[in-house]
């Protein structure tokens, strides 16, 4: 963060900043490519498509800044991350959107993104937390069914209540 | 003037029926539970709380929403003062010095200094709120569509960039989020923007959605993806709870002061708690007869940032009530709230439910005097439930925000925006961008839109409409200000560092 002292070797490219730089770039070309569908109905001032172009505009600027930022080194430092931990929660809410989408209903899926999570987390007990998680989502399951009257999606477990 | 007190009391005549007190206790429990989990800050508890109010009245719902607000304040920073883990950048001056208290077994005198700044700090705050309001609403109906453009860019501005980090960071995160506005049906000619054909994605992007997405899941991923760094260490809560007369004569002056500091810039369209907290954080150093307890736990130092910190939350609600402008996070997310039920705040909801929004101002004070109430007592509560393993508490928590998107939109293009958004949150914290601008972004960027394709409709097309009334050329000129400043300070701080 610290202005750029003159006297010091050229600082390394920041390689993830050169990628942020150019999803910023294909995502204003997105905007442009979707907004060229539109049609203008307006008889005055601007119409749909103008609002698309006007953000890609600035998402492209952005793009410039944030390029120029990574070659220069000039992002924050960053600490090692650990990617094991961030996948295995990545593969819970999969799990989750599979289970809810395949009709499994809310019990089991929010388990499994529960199991997973605490797995991530430096937990090997999966039989335990297996079983206070599906306590867990069934107590949540009748508070909503039965006290909030919010319907969640059912399946199985929660036909079974 | 006399006009305020008999809508405050009418205001006090719908807070205290006795549902709505009961809404509010709720509200205050509630939001002080969640808002004491580490890692969650108010924005996230408001968002993750939401679903909760789906099925009351607006009047209910939004008297919870208060009690909710000032609660995950008052949980965040207890939080703060016992595990050094900040939930929001505006705790960080608590945790500052309320940390070393509590390691030095002062913890109980930092949560009461806290608690009874917070207290007055809101108090004060929302008096200031009360009377300001009107005449700003008086004032603000004299807006037209393009004075509006022009605010909204003032805010845009001063969110994004001004006050940040890094300009070019924080202007990305808000294009981001205008970006994520666009979604969806275009409300003036029907036709879909960036839908790409998905039925789900007409409707636009849900702000909820986003906002959990990105606060809770983002957290979630990125706390876990550095565990082997940090080991979070609560302090318990040793020795007296009370302050003695000595702490009680260190903390008022701290506490009044973070309150001037904390209210008027709350109350500027300028974003963020940040400033009026540290600004008190230092003035206090400066001024205390204890310079050389700063450092190690000065009691100074937890009083007057608290009380700057709940004083600017209130005086967000200032621009967020009379010209419907989110300044903040979790004012975001309290406009979500509104939203949720039709509600636009602005000079005409105070015309036209003076009911509402003079309730929910009286709500603010019986919140407040709750929390004073509720929180020292149940502090051995909170405690407990910061022990909380981490496994745990992280599970539950991704299993409580996913659990609001299931109950409001079970679909798989839902769940899988939260989860993408998750991931994106993930990616901002590990790149250092801001997230509040995201939100900020898509919530008013489609207002932004309607009111200058407004200004321009009526001005048959002529862009210069929108410098041609005196309100906007002001406003525009001050956010153009505002957008360079920070890129000609920084030019200036390094030729200052050249010629060293």
């Amino acid at each position: 963060m610290t202005p750029g002292d003159p006297a010091q070797p050229l600082r390394r490219v920041d390689r993830a900043g050169i990628v942020i730089a150019m999803l910023l770039a294909a995502l204003a070309a997105v905007l442009v490519w979707d907004a060229r569908d539109l049609q203008s109905t307006a008889m005055y001032g601007m119409g749909p498509e103008a609002m698309p172009v006007l953000v890609a505009t600035g998402l492209a600027l952005l793009a410039i800044g944030n390029f120029i930022d990574a070659l220069r080194g000039n992002l924050p430092a960053r600490e090692s991350a650990d990617p094991v931990p961030v996948i295995l929660i990545l593969i819970g809410l999969a799990l989750l959107i599979a289970i809810i989408g395949f009709g499994g209903g809310f019990i089991l899926a929010t388990s499994a993104l529960f199991v997973t999570t605490s797995a991530a987390f430096g937990r090997r007990a999966v039989l335990v937390d297996s079983i206070i998680a599906i306590v867990m989502s069934t107590l949540i399951y009748l508070a909503f069914d039965r006290l909030l009257t919010l319907s969640l999606p059912t399946g199985p477990l929660e036909r079974m209540l | 003037m006399m006009d305020t007190f008999a809508a405050l009391a009418h205001g006090m005549a719908v807070a205290i029926q006795p549902m709505n007190l009961l809404y509010a206790l709720i509200g205050v429990f509630l939001g002080t539970a969640v808002g004491v989990l580490p890692g969650i800050g108010p924005a996230l508890t408001v968002a993750l709380l939401l679903p909760v109010t789906y099925k009351l009245d607006p009047g209910g719902s939004l008297i919870m929403f208060a009690g909710i607000y000032y609660g995950g304040m008052y949980g965040g920073s207890t939080t703060a003062i016992l595990i050094n883990t900040p939930g929001e950048s505006a705790s960080m001056a608590t945790a500052l010095e309320g940390n070393k208290m509590a390691k030095a077994g002062r913890g109980g005198p930092a949560l009461a200094t806290s608690a009874i700044g917070s207290f007055v700090a809101g108090t004060i705050a929302t008096i200031g709120l009360a009377f300001l309001a009107p005449w700003l609403v008086d004032f603000a109906v004299r807006f037209g569509p393009e004075d509006y453009f022009a605010l909204m860019c003032v805010a845009f501005v001063t969110v994004s960039a001004t006050f940040g980090d890094s300009p070019i960071r924080g202007l990305t995160s808000l294009f981001v989020g205008l970006t994520l506005g666009l979604v969806g049906i275009d409300k003036l000619t029907g036709q879909a923007r960036l839908a790409f054909g998905i039925p789900e994605l007409l409707d636009g992007v849900e702000v909820t959605t986003l906002a959990v997405g990105l606060f809770a899941v983002g957290e979630a991923l990125y706390v876990a993806s550095r565990r082997h760094h940090t080991e979070e260490k609560l302090e318990p809560v040793r020795g007296s709870l009370w302050m003695t007369k000595e702490d009680w004569k260190r903390s008022w002056k701290p506490w009044l002061r973070g309150t001037m500091f904390g209210f008027p810039i709350g109350a500027l369209p300028a974003g963020g708690a940040e400033i009026p907290t540290f600004l008190s954080y230092s003035t206090e150093k400066r001024l205390t007869k204890h310079p050389e307890e700063f450092g190690k736990g000065a009691i100074e130092g937890v009083a007057g940032p608290e009380a700057a910190n709940n004083a600017s939350a209130a005086g967000t609600l200032v621009p967020l009530l009379t010209l419907g402008l989110p300044t903040s996070a979790t004012a975001a997310m309290m406009l979500a709230g509104f939203q949720q039920y039709g509600l636009n705040p602005g000079p005409l909801l105070f015309a036209e439910r003076p009911d509402l929004v003079w309730g929910l101002i009286a709500s603010l004070f019986i919140a407040n005097c709750m929390l004073l109430v509720l929180n020292l007592p149940l502090v051995g509560l909170w405690v407990r439930l910061l022990a909380i393993p981490q496994p745990w508490l992280y599970a539950g928590i991704l299993v409580f925000a996913t659990m609001g998107t299931i109950a409001a939109k079970p679909s798989v293009v839902e769940l899988s925006m939260l989860a993408g958004f998750g991931v994106l949150g993930f990616l901002m914290r590990r790149f250092d961008f801001p997230i509040a601008p995201v939100v900020v972004g898509l919530i008013l960027g489609p207002i932004a839109e309607s009111q200058l394709r407004r200004a321009l409709a009526i001005s048959l097309g002529d862009p210069m409409a929108l410098v041609q009334s005196p309100i906007s050329a002001t406003l525009l000129a001050l956010a153009l200000i505002a957008l360079l400043a920070p890129f000609v300070l920084k030019g200036l701080g390094r030729f200052k560092a050249n010629e060293d």
